[in-house]
């Protein structure tokens, strides 16, 4: 059955102050199907997994079962590492997700790691997050005690244990080769890939990186099968999915929604509509790295495959009329990213949340690769040049290609991050920033 | 106080052993200078350098990496502004100001009575209650200019 605006699997918790006391978790159900799980085979739960359809929600989108398929056979030592680094400008749901639920995420690590065979496992936490941490790590030490962890996990003989790491404020810490380094104590450079993680990983083994969100669905997929889970969503994503609802909007907040609500369902029905009784603007779908949505474009399901394929959202450009391509002829039109929706009024100044979103990634850039820590300091430098009304004749131009040249040519995707969305903005609101440019003079006007 | 206290290596001693190598351990054991000492100088640093046989170099560029490992002085609480676009088209500027203006101090500079220093942060990740910050482990928002002094007022 498709999921409807009132079906909630993984926020069933969100206000309950009580469901983060393990006693409280396992009276709601709690560790049963852990229990479940126990008493299948490894590979029959990765089969599950696979088949419901499950896609990644820190960024990529990438089907979390295909991933699982990418540790060798073979190996010995595999580790699960859970992305809870969260800082992708306007995301705001895993924090909820272990605020409220931490049992809920142990579960799913824990089943994880079954299926997975691995023994040692981290949970790579945001150092900001002060309220969630010790949470999180009273939950450890609760599902410690009663052997839901530990050398022989309820007497099943398999073994499995759960470290907190905080991370110590850096936002490529959230990619998750960076998050390796990190975890190894060292700064957070990306590493080029391949070898993958699912091949080398952490301390030189196979890991696998999934998201909060992700592994919090996984308990259900155990319990009402890979079927329902894929039915729940739409296509070839499976499951909810939740929203986080920021910007101009009367209600803002994290929302777990079906995807096939459309943007502005989401807006007008979900959040009560724009503030102030204005128009909407303009929409960034998913996490400030994706490229905005026009006024005009929003009446697309907020869905993995829709957002990157509908044909009622322009394709992204270098120049007018001339498609962006990401490669092999491929156009980009925008993603579903981290669930960060935000959302601006009719009286956004666009150039200037521009160079706001470029500043952040120059900011986070790690500086290891030339086109992005030179690029994004060259965008950073002329988007806000054109944003103050001090840009020059061209400036349009000279951003979008300087961005078209980091896309593509670094080692991790904050490059793209920090693309995409410049060509994003130039594509849908072109005259905006050419208006905000002094008027160039006759005839050599770009 | 260059040398690590008893309690600052016991504290360290604890991270080493639930991770493979000592070296791991580095971040936690900044963070745990850190906390002892509200920030990191130079003699902490190499301090921290020769107890986990890491060059000094080595170190520094890893304390210099992380936002939230301070290598200059911080004041007794640090208030840390949500600076990214979500707070931004929230009206994160006018928070900013008024915040400089209640400190009498810029961000990055130790107030007078060396009770606070903030800092500009890169997305604190609570976009649904933009403008944010936090202030040592607490979490505000949504904070309106006219909120700051009264915030600031709960953290003597
Ligand atoms: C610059 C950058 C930042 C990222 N930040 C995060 C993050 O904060 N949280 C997250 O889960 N994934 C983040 N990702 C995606 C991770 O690299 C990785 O794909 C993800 O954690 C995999 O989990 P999933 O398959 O369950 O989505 C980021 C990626 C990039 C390129
Ligand atoms: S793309 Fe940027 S952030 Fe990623 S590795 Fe290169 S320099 Fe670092």
């Amino acid at each position: 059955m498709p999921a409807d605006v009132d079906t909630k699997i993984i926020t069933r918790q969100f206000g309950n102050e009580e469901a983060k006391n393990i006693e409280v978790y396992e009276s709601l159900g709690g560790y049963r199907q852990l229990r479940r799980a126990l008493g299948m085979k490894p590979e029959d739960i990765k089969a599950e997994v696979k088949a419901s359809n499950l896609r990644g929600r820190g960024g990529a989108g990438f089907p979390t079962g295909v991933k699982w398929g990418f540790v060798p056979a073979d190996a010995e030592d595999v580790y699960l590492v859970c992305n809870a680094d969260e800082s992708e400008p306007g995301t705001c749901k895993d924090r909820e997700l272990m605020y409220w639920d931490p049992h809920q995420l142990l579960e799913g690590m824990i089943i994880s790691a079954y299926a997975l065979g691995a023994r040692n496992n981290y949970i790579y936490i945001r150092g900001e997050m002060m309220r969630e941490t010790p949470v999180l790590e009273k939950a450890i030490a609760d599902a410690y005690e009663r052997r839901y962890l530990g050398e022989d996990v309820l007497g099943s003989g398999f073994a499995c244990h759960i470290t907190v790491h905080r991370g110590a404020g850096a936002y490529i810490c959230g990619e998750e080769t960076a998050l390796l380094e990190s975890l190894e104590g060292k700064r957070g450079w990306p590493r080029l890939k391949p070898p993958f993680p699912a091949v080398v990983g952490v301390f030189g083994k196979p890991t696998v990186v999934n998201n909060v969100e992700t592994l919090c669905n996984i308990p259900y997929i155990v319990e009402h099968g890979s079927q329902w889970f894929a039915d729940l969503g739409v296509g070839r994503s499976g499951g909810t999915r939740i929203v986080c609802m920021s910007g101009h909007l009367e209600r803002p907040g994290v929302y777990e929604l079906p995807m096939t609500l459309t943007m502005r369902q989401l807006i007008d029905d979900v959040c009560g509509g724009i503030w102030k009784g204005r128009e909407v603007k303009c929409v960034i779908p998913g996490g400030s790295s994706m490229p905005p949505m026009s006024a005009d474009e929003l009446d697309v399901p907020c869905e993995f495959d829709a957002l990157m394929t509908d044909e009622r959202i322009k394709p992204v450009e270098v120049a007018p009329g001339v498609p962006f391509d990401m490669g092999g002829g491929k156009e980009l039109r925008t993603m579903a990213g981290s669930g960060g929706i935000m959302v601006m009024d009719d009286h956004t100044d666009i150039p200037a949340v521009c160079a706001r979103v470029v500043e952040f990634y120059h900011h986070e850039s790690c500086g290891q690769c030339t086109p992005c820590r030179e690029g994004t300091g060259w965008l950073a430098k002329i988007s806000h040049r054109v944003a103050k009304g001090e840009g020059r004749p061209g400036d349009v131009d000279l951003m979008a290609s300087i961005a078209d040249g980091i896309a593509g040519n670094t080692i991790c995707a904050l490059g793209e991050a920090a693309a995409w969305p410049v060509l994003g903005f130039l594509t849908k609101f072109r005259a905006e920033f050419e208006a905000k440019i002094k008027a160039p003079k006759e005839g050599a006007a770009a | 106080m260059a040398a690590l206290s008893s309690a600052e290596r016991a504290e360290i001693d604890a991270e080493i052993a639930i991770l493979p190598d000592a070296r791991s351990a580095s971040i936690e054991a900044l963070k745990t200078v850190q906390r002892h000492r509200r920030w990191i100088d130079d003699d902490a640093l190499g301090a921290v350098a020769e107890y986990l046989d890491l060059s000094k170099h080595e170190l520094e560029a890893i304390a210099s990496f992380y936002n939230l490992l301070f290598r200059k002085p911080v004041g007794r609480h640090v208030v840390l502004v949500c600076d990214s676009v979500s707070c931004w088209i929230l009206g994160n500027e006018a928070v900013k100001q008024a915040l400089e203006d209640s400190l009498g101090a810029a961000f990055g500079e130790v107030t007078r009575d060396d009770r606070f220093t903030a800092l500009p942060m890169q997305c604190l990740g609570a976009c649904d209650r933009g403008p944010a910050l936090m202030i040592d482990e607490d979490l505000h928002g949504p904070v309106q200019p006219a909120d700051v002094s009264e915030l600031l007022r709960r953290y003597p």
